[in-house]
């Protein structure tokens, strides 16, 4: 890989530093989703520990993979992964939802490495497409991947994109539902049930890989191959834990607004195995 | 006006191989000189107008200049939030061309009464919003718009809209044109009822009142000169849109008057409510909105 960075990374090590930003940078601003970041954490430290291919130093560079968060309100974590890779300060994490600060509460573009502000939900997935339709006209062999939350499928938006892309075999495109199986008011079945979701998928022509979205190797398997449905677009259904990773956030509602407060901002870097 | 400019814009493409043209299956018999000689320029993406404002983003971002084609509401209202938050926040060169715009199809019922569509795409960052009155203006404006880079606004007329300009006439993004020069009261219009405008100035003289006209193929950036022009040297300024009189073309005039120091009587020509339900061609429906030349009477 052309980049500084993406080999020979310890990916849950690196996954670790995330979740540890983001109940920093969550508490600091007293910011809510610290439970939308720690469920992708793992998908996140794979991407850019792993998988895609970037050069921290051209953000630009017209070769590197595009990813989008389409559930931009997960945005320290992903701000945490650009500082990870070098495309802005750690320091800088400091900053996040503070006045004047580049690092919005929800994905900026401003900030180097972001490909797209998002926040509205639905919108990630169909500008995903026009970059990945912009590739296979092109002849260009970069990838583009997408971070769908579950609840924002709800959005019809996402369908429609969802039925473009397998038209148009756009296989260079790669939607990763991170599926906690929690949304705002509740769970996903109670609120809008999205089961069985991968048929759905399947049922769109699109290729198919669900997986545990903690399990690296996993998804390291998934993330790196080739396209499993030859010429159509792949989705990464990851099985996911809402707030992954501190025990008294895992698979809580509350966590969707709350940030910690300082003892349990300890407690949670504590039990990460990280001094605060 | 639709045809000229598709074959326009197929010529502008074939020399700027960055430009593509996305439809949302709409433009049949219109869009085949584009799709059948540029094929790799172009993408009918299915009756997604959501997705399409936002593949156009992706698009844009990956380096095209991109064009949306549909008709009335459907790739303005529709898509709304797509253009608000990924083309228009983002700044991209992604250019909207609804055809069929104000009440071209006036019969089809008033879903595809296309008549907020200039308002609302004003108030969005970075937008040039672009509504010309005659075949001439609409292939002078486009290749201005797609050089510009950022995003814009074509309203278009459907067919058969009559040429109001010589062929020489120079057409600028941003300013208007004065085509008739009086001193009594000035007609300042938008888009193809600018032929009302004239005839009403016709109608005026024949009165005796001294009446000029301005065409405005540009809203916004408006043109804040001609504007002041037409309230300092007239008694009177009448707008005259085929679109809400709320928060319209008529709108932006009045604000640019005040904020001028000028307060000439004024009067806005366009849609009302009243409207909405009724159905008919185009000139039965304007006619429902009365002669111009009375509203022009009414203010001096």
């Amino acid at each position: 890989m052309d980049s500084a960075g993406t080999n020979h990374i310890d990916t849950r090590d690196l996954a670790r530093r995330l979740r540890a930003h983001v109940l920093r940078m969550t508490h600091r601003a007293r910011a809510s989703h610290v439970g939308s970041c720690l469920s992708m954490a793992d998908i996140q430290a794979v991407l850019y520990g792993a998988v895609l291919r970037f050069d921290r130093t051209r953000p630009a560079w017209a070769d590197r993979d595009r990813v989008i968060v389409s559930k931009g309100h997960a945005a320290a974590i992903v701000y945490a992964a650009l500082a990870e890779s070098g495309f802005i300060p750690i320091e800088e994490l400091d900053t996040y939802s503070g006045n004047g600060s580049r690092l919005a509460g929800h994905v900026t573009k401003v900030v180097p490495g972001v490909e797209l502000s998002t926040g509205s939900l639905g919108h990630g997935l169909p500008v995903a497409a026009g970059m990945a339709l912009a590739a296979q006209r092109a002849g260009a062999d970069w990838r583009t991947f997408c971070i769908l939350s579950d609840g924002e499928l709800d959005e019809g938006s996402n369908w429609e994109a969802v039925q473009f892309a397998q038209h148009f075999r756009l296989d260079n495109l790669v939607a990763i539902v991170d599926y906690n199986k929690i949304q705002s008011f509740g769970t996903v079945a109670e609120i809008s049930d999205l089961h069985p979701l991968a048929e759905k998928f399947h049922a769109f022509n699109w290729g198919v890989h669900e997986i545990d979205g903690h399990d690296h190797d996993a998804l390291l398997a998934a993330l790196e191959a080739k396209p499993i449905r030859a010429g159509r677009p792949t989705v990464v259904v990851a099985h996911t834990v809402k707030g992954k990773g501190v025990s008294f956030m895992e698979d809580k509602l509350l966590w969707h607004y709350r940030s910690a407060d300082d003892a349990q901002l300890a407690a949670a870097l504590a039990e990460l195995g990280v001094t605060s | 006006m639709r045809t000229e400019c598709i074959e326009a814009l197929t010529e502008y493409a074939r020399a700027n191989p960055d430009v593509m043209l996305l439809t949302a299956d709409l433009g049949y018999s219109v869009l085949e000189v584009f799709a059948d000689n540029l094929p790799g320029q172009y993408a009918n993406v299915g009756v997604c107008e959501q997705a399409m404002a936002g593949i156009a983003a992706g698009l844009a971002l990956s380096g095209r200049r991109v064009v949306l084609y549909s008709i009335a509401n459907f790739p303005t209202l529709r898509c709304l939030e797509q253009l608000r938050n990924d083309v228009c926040y983002h700044n991209l060169p992604v250019t909207v061309i609804a055809v069929g715009g104000g009440l071209a199809y006036g019969a089809q019922g008033y879903t595809h009464h296309g008549v907020e569509d200039l308002g609302i795409m004003a108030m969005l960052p970075n937008m040039a919003v672009t509504c010309p009155a005659d075949p001439h203006e609409a292939i002078s404006l486009l290749p201005q718009i797609l050089e510009r880079r950022q995003p814009a606004y074509l309203r278009l007329g459907r067919a058969g809209e009559p040429v109001l300009h010589a062929p020489d006439t120079a057409i600028t993004l941003g300013e208007a044109i004065w085509l008739r020069r009086g001193a009594d009261i000035a007609l300042l219009a938008t888009g193809p009822i600018l032929g009302r405008a004239l005839e009403a100035a016709d109608a005026l003289a024949e009165q005796g009142i001294s009446t000029s006209v301005a065409t405005f193929p540009t809203i916004r950036p408006l043109d804040v000169a001609a504007v002041r022009e037409a309230g300092r040297s007239h008694r009177a300024v009448l707008t005259i849109e085929e679109h809400n009189t709320v928060g319209g073309f008529g709108s932006r005039v009045a604000e640019t008057l005040l904020a001028e120091g000028l307060a000439p009587r004024f009067g806005k020509f366009g849609v009302t409510d009243a409207l909405r339900g009724q159905i008919g061609n185009q000139s039965w429906m304007l006619d429902r909105l009365g002669e111009v030349k009375d509203h022009a009477l009414a203010l001096l």
